[in-house]
């Protein structure tokens, strides 16, 4: 079963990369980048499936991963967000 | 049983293909991401098939809540001008089919090598160390005691993530929907008791079974962004409030660091934890880290500093 899991995410991964590099939009990268981190992540817990039993150093990974997957997406998001407001106020003001 | 079982993961990865197609190619900005959002859910039953139920906790709370509210609050704020790529010029067809063919064979080469890659795994070795690490789940166990130093560094970038957020400039007001539906807000402060009492059981089942810090701080830190949402956190705007904002958010890196040097001192390693202190410190580090990392997740919502 976990392989059918091991396809699903390089296929993910496949789409993922191609709508990174195809996007324009920031917020389409961001999209792109959160759904190539779900790939990476469902690579790992499905690679944690072993014979011997489940594995949990992927697991915790992965829980370390996904906060850090939601901070870089809000520092970008900030980013963007403040860029767009700082435009607004400079195209508002003269 | 088995059949249906198998039919469930096929349906279950048709439907997270073509979610995640949506997401990343739809035309709209907006449905794109109500598609990125119904991915993150979708993905949860993922994790709980692949019996990993606290992954499944957290992605929930995380990849649909929280970062879906990020996006959507981006999302409004933004101009409604949805970029689109510029269309190929003839001379960058050869490159373009370059790179298509390359991500193709890239995706292909992953699928055979996680195939074939040999899975020793750890799940013996843990197991063993597992009655000297103060908790009975092997997650928890990991986290906060085995690999605790990964956990001390992931909240530490989530804390350094909420510093480049609040030194971009003053916190944006989120726009409320308050003068739309008048019930919402009201709903949202009748339903806040269950996002703290379900955190609490997150935390103490923690120890024994899927749990713990992580799940309970994300529904927590959900429930923060709904607060937020529906303008009940005005403590958080007011200056006089500020340094115990800033205590709170980084209490968790501060305690951990703490039991971080005790164990320096204790028992000559860092983050080292003494056998029969064990229990109870990771209890200790797993509320402050619970109620920092919903605390971060609020403070990424204000997309600036609160107070300023």
């Amino acid at each position: 079963m976990s392989a059918l899991y091991l396809l699903l995410a390089a296929a993910l991964a496949g789409m993922a990369l191609v709508g990174l590099f195809r996007a324009a939009d920031l917020l389409r990268r961001v999209l792109a980048l959160n759904v190539l981190a779900s790939a990476i992540f469902l690579l790992l817990v499905a690679l944690a499936r072993t014979t011997e039993g489940i594995d949990p150093l992927p697991h915790a990974m992965v829980l370390t991963g996904i906060v850090v997957a939601v901070s870089t997406t809000a520092a970008v998001l900030a980013l963007t967000v403040q860029a767009q407001e700082r435009r607004r106020h400079r195209e508002e003001e003269p | 049983m088995s059949a249906l079982a198998l039919a469930f993961d096929l349906l279950l990865v048709a439907a997270l293909l073509w979610l995640a197609w949506q997401a990343l190619f739809d035309a709209h900005r907006f449905s794109a991401v109500a598609h990125f959002m119904v991915f993150g859910l979708v993905m949860s039953l993922a994790w709980v098939r692949l019996d990993a139920l606290d992954i499944a906790l957290a992605e929930a709370a995380i990849g649909a809540g929280v970062t879906g509210a990020l996006l959507l609050a981006a999302l409004g704020r933004l101009p409604a001008k949805a970029g689109h790529a510029p269309a190929w010029r003839r001379a960058q067809r050869p490159l373009v089919w370059a790179a298509v063919a390359t991500v193709v064979s890239a995706t292909l080469a992953l699928a055979w090598v996680a195939w074939q890659l040999p899975r020793p795994g750890l799940a013996g070795p843990v197991a063993e160390v597992l009655p000297h690490s103060g908790v009975d789940h092997a997650v928890t166990a990991v986290l906060l005691n085995l690999r605790a130093w990964d956990t001390l560094l992931e909240i530490t970038v989530m804390l350094a993530a909420v510093c480049l957020v609040w030194s971009l400039g003053p916190a944006l007001s989120p726009y409320a929907p308050a003068t739309a539906l008048p019930g919402l807000p009201a709903l949202t402060r009748l339903l806040h008791p269950l996002f703290v009492l379900v955190p609490a059981y997150l935390l103490w089942r923690g120890s024994h079974a899927p749990g713990g810090a992580f799940p309970a701080g994300a529904v927590l830190g959900a429930g923060g962004v709904l607060m937020v949402l529906a303008g009940a956190v005005h403590w958080v705007h007011d200056a006089r409030r500020q340094p115990l904002l800033r205590l709170l958010l980084a209490a968790g890196v501060l305690l951990f660091l703490a039991v971080g040097l005790a164990g320096l001192g204790l028992a000559g390693t860092f983050l080292a934890l003494p056998d029969a202190l064990a229990g109870p410190l990771i209890l200790a580090v797993e509320v402050a880290a619970a109620l920092s990392i919903a605390l971060m997740l609020m403070a990424f919502y204000l997309y600036g500093e609160p107070g300023r």
